[in-house]
C-alpha cells in the first residue's frame, strides 16, 4: 500500500462499515475469553443467519470493553451500549436490535466508563483487532504516514519530548531523552524492542493492548524506527500469552502483505521490520538488559548498565527499549500534536495512563485515565468501592517492585512523582486492592516469594537475600518473628535496595518497606501479641527455640 | 568496691562440640599459670563442680543440640555477665549442625537400626537428653556478646581474646572460621 | 596512551584508559574485596563485594566494571560498604553448606578469607541447609555443590581461556547450579579436556582434585598470569 492508497482503503473500509445497520462487537481479549465469549459470539453469528440479518448486522470481535469481571461484554454501534454477562439466549435480542430487552444488562452508562479518557484503548468497542482495515479505518498507520512524508526524524524525536511522554513500563523515564539517545548514536545498525513481558501478579494492561490493539503498538514502534533510524524491530513477547502472541502474528503478517511494514514502508524509502520473540516467562526478562540477553538466545540475565541500552543494546548495537503502552501512546500524539497531549494528565505526567483494577474492588478490570487523577476516583466512583462492604485498606501499585498507598493518600493524584513521594511507585499499571481482611505482612511475604522465585540467580544480594527475606517474613506471619528478626529485615531490605545487579533485586523489598512504613503495627501486632490484625495469617501456638 | 579488688571469674562450658576448643584452651600451657592468676576459673569440665555459679566470663563451646544444653544455655545467660561463644560450633554449629541436613527421625534411625542391629531401640529420652530437631548456633538461641570462630581457635587466639574483654576492650583481632 | 587521574580514597592515582576503578585501586595498594572477579578473565559484576561510591552517582558501582574516568573520586571503604559486604559474606554462608572444619579449603578458601578481612565473625542469617549433591565421577577432579558460592569462575576460565565450555549455570535463583555440559556427570562429559582450570580457580573447595583431604586443597593460578601476559604482551614467560 502506498501512502496515498492509505486514505482510500480507509474510506472504503469505513463505507463497507456503514452499510451495516448495526455492528455488533464481541470482546475478544482473554477475560472474556476466559469467561466463554467464544460461544456468544458463535450464537450471535447464528441468530445473524437465522434471522437472515447477513446484511444488515456485522459481527467482529473488539478490544478489552473494560469490566472484565463481569465477562463476556459485547457492545451495539448502534445502540451504543455496552452490555455486560451476555448469554447466548440474548444473542436473538442483541441481532434483532431489541435494546430495549437488554436494559438490565447495560453497563456504558456505568461510572466506570464516565471517567476514562481512552486514547490508548480508543479502538476498543470500535474496531476488530485482527482487521488491519478496520485499524486504518479507524484513522490507523496515519501517524506513520504523516511521519515518514511530513516530519524529519529529529522532529519526530522533538515532539515526543516536548509531549512530555513517559516511559510506561514503570520508572516513568522520558521517553524522548531516550529516543534522542538513540538517535544521536552514530551506528548503522539499531533496534527498536517493545518490552511486552508484562509479569506483575495482577497487571494486564500490556496484554489487553496486544490482544486488543496490536497494530497501534507496530505503528508504534515504526514511528520510532523511524525517528531514531533503526530499521529493525523486536517485540518480545510472553510465552503465558498465547492469545497475544496470536494477534501480534497475525497483525505482523497482514502490516507486512499491505506494505506497513517491511523493505519499503507504504512505498517510502524506509525500511522497518519487525519480528516477534517469545519469552519463556521469566520475569526478570522484563528487566531490558535480561530482555536482551534473551533475544539474543541467551541465559536471561542482566548484565550492569551504564553502558545503557541505547548506547550499547541489542547484539552490541544502539537500542530503544520502550514497554507497549509507551509505543501505543506514540499514534496519537504525533497526529494530535504534543501540545494536545500536554493538555492531558498532569504537568509532569501527561497523558493517560491504563491501569489494571484487580482484587477486593467492585468492577474489576481495565480502565484509562488521564494521569493526575487521584485514587480515590479511580477505585470508588469508577471501580465501584470495596467489594463485600469491606474496609479499603491499601492498593498495591507496581506489584512486587512496587508499593502500597494507604488511605489516608487516596485523594494523591496518580502520577509518577507523586506516588514516589509515599514510597510506592506508579510500576506498568496494576493496581491491587486490598481491604480489612488482607494481612500487609503477608501480602510482603507474598511478593517476597514471587520475588524469590524469579531471581534469576546471578548477584548475591538477590539470589540469596530474598529468600532469607522470605523466610524471615514466614516467621512473623507465623507468629515466630522477633523484634531481632523485623530488625534484620529492614537490614537485608537495604541491602538488597543498594547493591542488586538490577532492577528486580533493587525492587524486591519495596513491598516490605512500603508496609513497614504504612503498616508497622500489624508487624508488631505479629511480633510481640503473636496475633494477625487482619486475621488472615495462622500463628503457630508453640514458638519453636 | 567489690568489683575493683576481685578477680573476674570465668567459666567454661562444654556442649554439642568434640571437646577440641578445651583441648586448644589447655593449649594455652604456662599462660593457663597467668591466667588463673589474672581470673578465677570457678566452671569447666576439668572442675569438678557441679552448679553453674554466677560469673563474668562464660566460654562456651559446641552447639546447642539437644534439651540438656537449651536448658543448659539459658541458664548460663542468666548467670554470666559476658558470654563467649567458643569455637565455630557454638558459632555456626559447624560439624555438630551437619545433621541439620537431615530430618531427626530419619537420623535416628539409621543410626540406631539400619546401621546398628534391627532389634536396638531407638532412644526415646529419660535418661539420654532428647535431642532437637535443629541444631543450633548459640546466637540463634540467646545473646551473645563475643564470638571466637575457629575450629578450633588456637590457644593464641583464645588468649588474645581473653585478654582484651578481661581488660574491657571489645576484641579487634581478626577471627576465622575453620 | 591517555591516562586518567582519579581519586581513590583520598589517594590521587592514575589508570589507563582501559582499566576499571578496581584494577587502578589494586594498583595503587588499594584493596577492593571480590569474589566473581579473578585478574584474567572477564568480569560480570555478579558478587557485588567490590562496589564502590562514586561521588556524583547516585547507586553504588560495581568496580570491576567500571572504567575510571577523570577526576572521579571514589570511596572504597565506607562504612555502609563494610557493612554491606559483611551481609553479603554472611549470605553465602547460609546459602549452601559451608563447614570450613571438614572442607579442603579449609585454610586457603577466599570466602573464609573475606570473612576474616570484613570481621564477619558469625552469621546472623540462619543456614538454608540445600540438599546438595558431591559429583566425583570424574577421574581427577570434584564438585561439591555445598560449597560453590557461584561465582562462574570455572565457567569463565573454561569458556574463555581453555575454549571448551564445559561448564554452565543451570537453574534459576536459589536453585542455580554449575552444570557440565547440559547436566551430564562430570566424568562422561565429552567436552571436558581434563584440563583442571576451573579447580584452580576455584574461590573456595567446590572445586578440588581427589585425594586432597580436609585443608589440603591449595590453588594454583600462575596459569592464568602466564596466558594473560601472552594474550596481551605477546610474551611466553613464566
Amino acid at each position: 500500500m502506498m501512502i496515498e492508497e492509505l486514505n482510500e482503503a480507509a474510506e472504503r473500509e469505513r463505507d463497507r462499515q456503514n452499510q451495516f445497520e448495526d455492528r455488533i462487537l464481541c470482546c475478544t481479549v482473554a477475560g472474556c475469553h476466559s469467561c466463554g465469549s467464544k460461544p456468544i459470539r458463535a450464537a450471535i453469528a447464528r441468530e445473524i443467519e437465522a434471522q437472515g440479518r447477513q446484511d444488515e448486522v456485522e459481527l467482529c470481535g473488539t478490544g478489552c470493553l473494560g469490566l472484565c469481571g463481569e465477562g463476556p461484554l459485547v457492545k451495539s454501534r448502534a445502540a451504543n451500549a455496552i452490555y455486560a454477562r451476555v448469554q447466548p439466549g440474548d444473542a436473538a435480542d442483541l441481532v434483532a436490535g431489541r435494546h430495549d430487552i437488554l436494559t438490565s444488562k447495560r453497563v456504558d452508562n456505568l461510572p466506570f466508563y464516565a471517567g476514562q479518557h481512552r486514547l490508548i484503548l480508543s479502538n476498543s468497542g470500535v474496531a476488530d483487532p485482527e482487521s488491519v482495515f478496520d485499524y486504518i479505518a479507524a484513522g490507523g498507520y496515519g501517524a506513520l504516514s504523516k511521519t515518514i512524508t511530513e516530519m524529519e526524524p529529529n522532529e519526530v524525536v522533538e515532539e515526543i519530548k516536548r509531549s512530555g511522554l513517559r516511559g510506561r513500563g514503570g520508572a516513568g523515564y522520558p521517553a524522548g531523552v531516550k529516543w534522542e539517545l538513540v538517535a544521536r548514536q552514530n551506528s548503522p545498525v539499531k533496534y527498536v524492542v517493545c518490552n511486552a513481558d508484562e509479569g506483575d501478579p495482577g497487571a494486564f494492561m500490556n496484554r489487553s493492548v496486544l490482544e486488543g490493539d496490536p497494530h497501534r503498538v507496530l505503528e508504534g514502534m515504526a514511528i520510532a524506527g523511524w525517528a531514531v533510524g533503526a530499521s529493525q524491530g523486536y517485540i518480545y513477547a510472553r510465552g503465558e500469552s498465547p492469545l497475544a502472541i496470536e494477534r501480534l502474528t497475525t497483525a505482523l503478517q497482514q502490516a507486512e502483505r499491505e506494505g506497513l511494514l517491511g523493505h519499503r514502508v507504504l512505498g517510502h524509502k524506509f525500511q522497518f521490520r519487525i519480528d516477534l520473540r517469545i519469552g519463556a516467562g521469566a520475569y526478570v526478562c522484563g528487566e531490558e538488559t535480561s530482555l536482551i540477553a534473551s533475544i539474543e538466545g541467551q541465559r536471561g540475565q542482566p548484565r550492569p548498565r551504564p553502558p545503557y541500552p541505547p548506547e550499547r543494546g541489542l547484539w552490541e548495537q544502539p537500542t530503544l527499549i520502550n514497554n507497549v503502552e509507551t509505543f501505543a501512546a506514540i499514534p496519537s500524539i504525533i497526529l494530535n500534536g504534543a501540545d494536545w497531549y500536554r493538555k492531558i494528565g498532569s504537568p509532569n505526567s501527561p497523558g493517560t495512563k491504563v491501569f489494571a483494577l484487580a482484587g477486593r474492588i467492585v468492577h474489576t478490570g481495565l480502565v484509562e485515565v488521564p494521569l493526575g487523577t487521584t485514587l480515590r476516583k479511580v477505585l470508588f466512583e469508577m471501580g465501584g468501592g470495596i467489594a463485600g462492604g469491606h474496609q479499603f485498606k491499601a492498593a498495591q501499585t507496581g506489584g512486587p517492585a512496587g508499593g502500597c498507598i494507604p488511605s489516608e493518600h487516596l485523594d494523591l493524584p496518580l502520577d509518577y512523582d507523586s506516588l514516589r513521594t509515599i514510597g510506592s511507585m506508579m510500576g506498568s499499571g496494576g493496581l491491587i486492592v486490598l481491604d480489612s481482611t488482607t494481612c500487609m505482612v503477608d501480602m510482603a511475604r507474598f511478593f517476597m516469594e514471587f520475588c524469590m522465585d524469579e531471581s534469576c540467580g546471578k548477584c548475591t544480594p538477590c539470589r540469596a537475600g530474598t529468600v532469607q527475606m522470605h523466610h524471615l517474613l514466614h516467621r512473623i506471619t507465623t507468629g515466630q518473628g522477633t523484634e531481632s528478626d523485623a530488625a534484620t529485615l529492614e537490614e537485608l531490605a537495604d541491602l538488597l535496595k543498594e547493591t542488586s545487579l538490577c532492577g528486580l533485586g533493587q525492587a524486591a523489598p519495596n513491598p516490605v518497606i512500603s508496609t513497614l512504613r504504612h503498616f508497622r503495627g500489624e508487624y508488631i501486632a505479629h511480633i510481640r501479641e503473636h496475633r494477625c490484625p487482619a486475621g488472615s495469617c495462622e500463628m503457630r501456638r508453640e514458638v519453636t527455640v | 568496691m567489690d568489683s575493683i579488688v576481685r578477680k573476674p571469674k570465668i567459666a567454661t562450658v562444654w556442649l554439642g562440640g568434640c571437646s577440641g576448643c578445651h583441648m586448644s584452651f589447655l593449649d594455652l600451657d604456662e599462660r593457663l599459670i597467668e591466667l588463673a592468676s589474672k581470673t578465677e576459673i570457678c566452671y569447666s569440665p576439668v572442675i569438678d563442680i557441679k552448679e553453674f555459679p554466677r560469673v563474668d566470663f562464660a566460654l562456651v563451646e559446641g552447639a546447642v543440640a539437644n534439651e540438656d544444653h537449651l536448658h543448659e544455655i539459658h541458664h548460663i545467660r542468666e548467670r554470666c555477665r559476658v558470654l563467649i561463644a567458643f569455637g565455630d560450633c557454638a558459632v555456626t554449629s559447624n560439624v555438630t549442625g551437619m545433621r541439620n541436613l537431615f530430618p531427626l527421625q530419619d537420623l535416628m534411625r539409621q543410626v540406631y537400626k539400619d546401621e546398628a542391629s534391627p532389634s536396638a531401640g531407638i532412644p526415646s529420652g529419660g535418661v539420654v537428653p532428647k535431642l532437637l530437631e535443629r541444631v543450633r548456633p548459640l546466637h540463634e538461641v540467646v545473646h551473645v556478646d563475643h564470638f571466637l570462630p575457629g575450629c578450633p581457635p588456637s590457644a593464641d587466639a583464645i588468649w588474645n581474646l581473653l585478654m582484651e574483654v578481661i581488660a574491657g576492650n571489645p576484641p579487634n583481632e581478626p577471627r576465622r572460621f575453620g | 596512551m591517555k591516562v586518567k587521574t582519579l581519586e581513590i580514597d583520598g589517594k590521587l592515582v592514575t589508570g589507563g584508559p582501559e582499566e576499571t576503578i578496581f584494577q587502578a585501586a589494586w594498583n595503587n595498594g588499594i584493596r577492593i574485596p571480590r569474589l566473581c572477579h579473578i585478574g584474567g578473565l572477564s568480569d560480570i559484576g555478579a558478587c557485588r563485594l567490590c562496589l564502590v561510591e562514586v561521588e556524583g552517582q547516585n547507586r553504588l558501582l560495581a568496580s570491576c566494571l567500571t572504567p575510571v574516568e577523570e577526576g572521579m573520586k571514589v570511596r572504597t571503604n565506607t562504612e555502609s560498604l563494610r557493612r554491606y559486604r559483611k551481609l553479603l559474606i554472611e549470605l553465602l554462608f547460609a546459602e549452601r553448606n559451608h563447614v570450613c572444619a571438614v572442607c579442603v579449603a579449609n585454610g586457603a578458601c577466599e570466602l573464609q578469607d573475606l570473612a576474616m578481612s570484613l570481621g564477619v565473625t558469625h552469621i546472623r542469617v540462619p543456614s538454608q541447609l540445600p540438599h546438595l549433591p558431591v559429583d566425583i565421577s570424574h577421574d581427577r577432579f570434584g564438585v561439591d555443590h555445598n560449597r560453590c558460592v557461584l561465582c562462574s569462575r570455572c565457567l569463565r576460565v573454561c569458556d574463555e581461556v581453555e575454549g571448551a565450555h564445559t561448564w554452565d549455570i543451570a537453574g534459576r535463583g536459589r536453585k542455580s547450579m554449575m552444570v557440565c555440559d547440559l547436566g551430564e556427570p562430570w566424568g562422561v562429559s565429552q567436552s571436558c579436556t581434563g584440563c583442571g582450570k576451573c579447580v584452580q580457580v576455584c574461590p573456595t573447595g567446590a572445586l578440588f582434585l581427589k585425594g586432597k583431604t580436609v585443608g589440603e586443597m591449595r590453588k594454583d593460578r600462575s596459569f592464568l598470569n602466564f596466558i594473560v601476559t601472552a594474550r596481551e604482551k605477546h610474551i611466553w614467560i613464566r
